[in-house]
């Protein structure tokens, strides 16, 4: 996204925009089919980012069913202790934290499946809430995000002069700080005050909290790929058309420019869920995110770390899940941006 | 010339003004952000802390607290509200660490990133195209948390190749200085390495498809000749222009994940510290400077594009 939002702005056209491999047969496809209706035709065809979205399902089922398994399968709940506790592995009782304070690793039954941590909680339980609450945090962030980087996009391209001189420079402010130390900064301050903004009112241990810190923090990266777009968009001749025919300056934003920026921002969804559950578990980690006894990918990483080397299983269980999950997001974003826009040139990761 | 620099000099400074206010402000506005009572802890007094207020001038407005802690950090004195340490002194203690994180790591991750990124457009579609970018998708997947935490495991711990985190200075021995900062290098590159090798891969597959890279071909020149000194010089822009702003952020303790699993007590170990106690001077400070560096790598990035293409022209 640093790259070049002009580059980009001009390359989503569609009629232009399919690779030449695929132009043969796609323009005998293409003819009749919107871009919508091409791209999920190119989507269907990439294998990898089908698979890699079934991945990302699958987690996101695991996870909502993380009541289910908790009380059917594990009988316990995320945050109870059985630190007293033993449970029976291959016919002998044994301590679920033993009398140095180590925990039990996985036992691959339906109690303790992936072990427990040094409070004798099931780790198995806590991964399928934590995910629940990192998932849940990070589309929650996602959906802030695109909401106000549209916005703020479209408005700055539109109006031009001293408003899109204010947004700019705003964007500008919040992309000079590093997203980590402003979102751990932020995060910190509201963790312990809340939010309490007109009708918005959150308490400091809220997961909403670090949803809207990570939402607010990667509102740049969105809003000015869209203005760039919108810049370019502004000059052609449909908007002058609309113009002309006497539509107000809202309405031209809405129902002539919001559509056409539609294939640049649904590019940018998969990408942001990516980076916003990384910062959720980075955040977390630095004390800045969900708050404890919540769980949460990053919180049980950080947890696991610090009873290193006792008990490596507590870093892997979520580490694993967590990469995973970023990386199914990862290559499904990837085949959505080919689909949607082959020319394109989005920076991910940040 | 003169002008690109006085118009980038003036943004510079507004870009800093602006944020060490909003810095500044975000803290007397929140509930319990009050410093007098972080400073007083949960035992004073009313009346010690109205004396604490009262010495701190947290009773003086806002704006002359903000030009009292402007003309601090400039002179040099000013001083943690909760720790009592002076913040520069703090920041000079951390700077070494930090700049040797980001010098090797920049380094590290630059070079890695654009050999994969030749790698994977020479041999698009092939074997290693594919398995490189599977590797990129994992590495931009992992929280460098998580992989310093398995690095210290397994290669501290279980095999004993790297220390366990920490950081020795360069002038008290270079050999220990290199060891302790070899695991955190590679964790902070990975992401870097998969997001670049990435960008240039595209750029690269771009690039090779332009006309005058044909003409060159066709004029009989070496496909190694042509690769260096048509397609990789043009395609190396984007990638300049990333690596200016990411070191940028490391410089100014954006690193704060891998500084603090490897306990490497650099700045942004020290800001996430300062976070931690809601403690507004190192932060002031921290994120000023960070600010700074990202202000003046971009410039320098702007400038350097306009060597390597003389195409673009400077503007403000």
């Amino acid at each position: 996204m640093v790259i070049d939002s002009g580059t980009s702005a001009t390359g989503t056209e569609f009629s232009s925009g399919i690779p030449t491999e695929l132009l043969g047969e796609a323009r005998e496809r293409a003819s009749g089919l919107g871009p919508y209706q091409l791209a999920w035709w190119r989507l269907r065809r990439n294998r990898a980012a089908l698979a890699f979205g079934a991945v990302f399902l699958l987690v996101l089922v695991l996870c909502l069913l993380a009541p289910v398994y908790a009380h059917d399968i594990a009988h316990t709940g995320p945050n109870d202790n059985h630190i007293t506790q033993t449970v029976k592995v291959g016919g002998k009782l044994e301590d679920v934290v033993n009398s140095i304070g180590l925990p039990i690793g996985p036992t691959w039954h339906s109690r303790f499946f992936l072990g427990a941590d040094t409070n004798g909680r099931d780790v198995a339980v806590r991964l399928l809430y934590g995910g629940r609450n990192s998932l849940e945090v990070g589309i929650v962030a996602t959906l802030i995000t695109m909401v106000l980087a549209t916005i703020v996009g479209v408005v700055a391209g539109y109006s031009g002069g001293l408003l899109d001189g204010l947004l700019t420079r705003a964007l500008d402010v919040i992309w000079a700080y590093p997203v980590v130390i402003l979102g751990v900064a932020l995060g910190a301050i509201l963790a312990v005050s809340g939010i309490d903004v007109g009708f918005v009112k959150l308490k400091g241990s809220s997961l909403m909290v670090p949803a809207v810190v990570i939402g607010i923090v990667y509102v740049p990266y969105v809003a000015k790929p869209v203005r760039g777009q919108v810049l370019g968009l502004r000059e052609r001749e449909f908007i002058e058309a609309a113009r002309v025919q006497g539509q107000g300056t809202l309405r031209i934003m809405f129902s002539e420019l919001l559509p056409n920026v539609g294939s640049t921002v649904i590019v940018f969804v998969p990408l942001m869920l990516a980076n916003a559950v990384l910062l959720e578990a980075g955040l977390s980690y630095l004390g800045a995110g969900v708050q404890p006894p919540n769980p949460s990918w990053g919180t049980m990483i950080a947890d696991g770390i610090s009873s290193i080397p006792a008990a490596i299983h507590l870093v892997l269980v979520p580490g694993i899940m967590l990469v995973l999950a970023v990386l199914s997001i990862n290559v499904f974003g990837d085949g959505v941006r080919d689909a949607l826009d082959p020319r394109a040139k989005i920076r991910i990761g940040r | 010339m003169r002008r690109f620099v006085v118009r980038r000099v003036a943004a510079a400074i507004g870009v800093l003004f602006v944020i060490s206010v909003l810095t500044f402000l975000i803290f007397p506005t929140i509930p319990n952000g009050d410093p007098a009572l972080r400073i007083g802890g949960r035992l004073a007094t009313a009346q010690e802390i109205a004396q604490i207020r009262h010495e701190w001038g947290f009773d003086k407005p806002v704006y002359v607290q903000y030009a009292r802690t402007m003309e601090k950090i400039f002179d040099g004195t000013v001083v943690s509200y909760t720790q009592g340490v002076n913040v520069l002194d703090e920041i000079r203690h951390g700077l070494p660490a930090t700049l040797s994180l980001a010098l090797g790591a920049g380094f590290i991750w630059l070079m890695l990133g654009i050999l994969f990124g030749v790698v994977t457009a020479i041999k698009a579609g092939r074997f290693a195209d594919r398995a490189l970018t599977v590797l990129a998708f994992i590495g931009v997947s992992s929280p460098p948390f998580f992989l310093g935490a398995l690095v210290i495991y397994y290669l501290g711990y279980k095999a004993g190749v790297v220390p366990l985190g920490g950081y020795v200075p360069l002038s008290q021995d270079p050999l220990q200085w290199f060891t302790h900062l070899i695991a955190p290098w590679l964790v902070l590159s990975v992401l870097f390495i998969g997001i670049y090798s990435r960008v240039l891969r595209s750029t690269l597959l771009d690039t090779l498809g332009e006309d005058y890279v044909r003409t060159a071909r066709a004029k009989g020149i070496s496909e190694r000749r042509v690769l260096a000194r048509h397609v990789l010089r043009n395609s190396l822009i984007p990638i300049i222009s990333l690596w200016g702003l990411d070191f940028a952020q490391v410089i100014g303790g954006g690193a704060i994940l891998t500084e603090s699993v490897f306990s490497l007590h650099g700045v942004g170990q020290f800001a996430a510290e300062s976070i931690g106690r809601l403690d507004l001077p190192p932060i002031l400070v921290v994120t000023m400077l960070t600010a700074f560096a990202v202000v003046l790598l971009s410039a320098i990035v702007d400038i350097l594009y306009a060597v390597l293409d003389p195409r673009i022209r400077l503007s403000g």
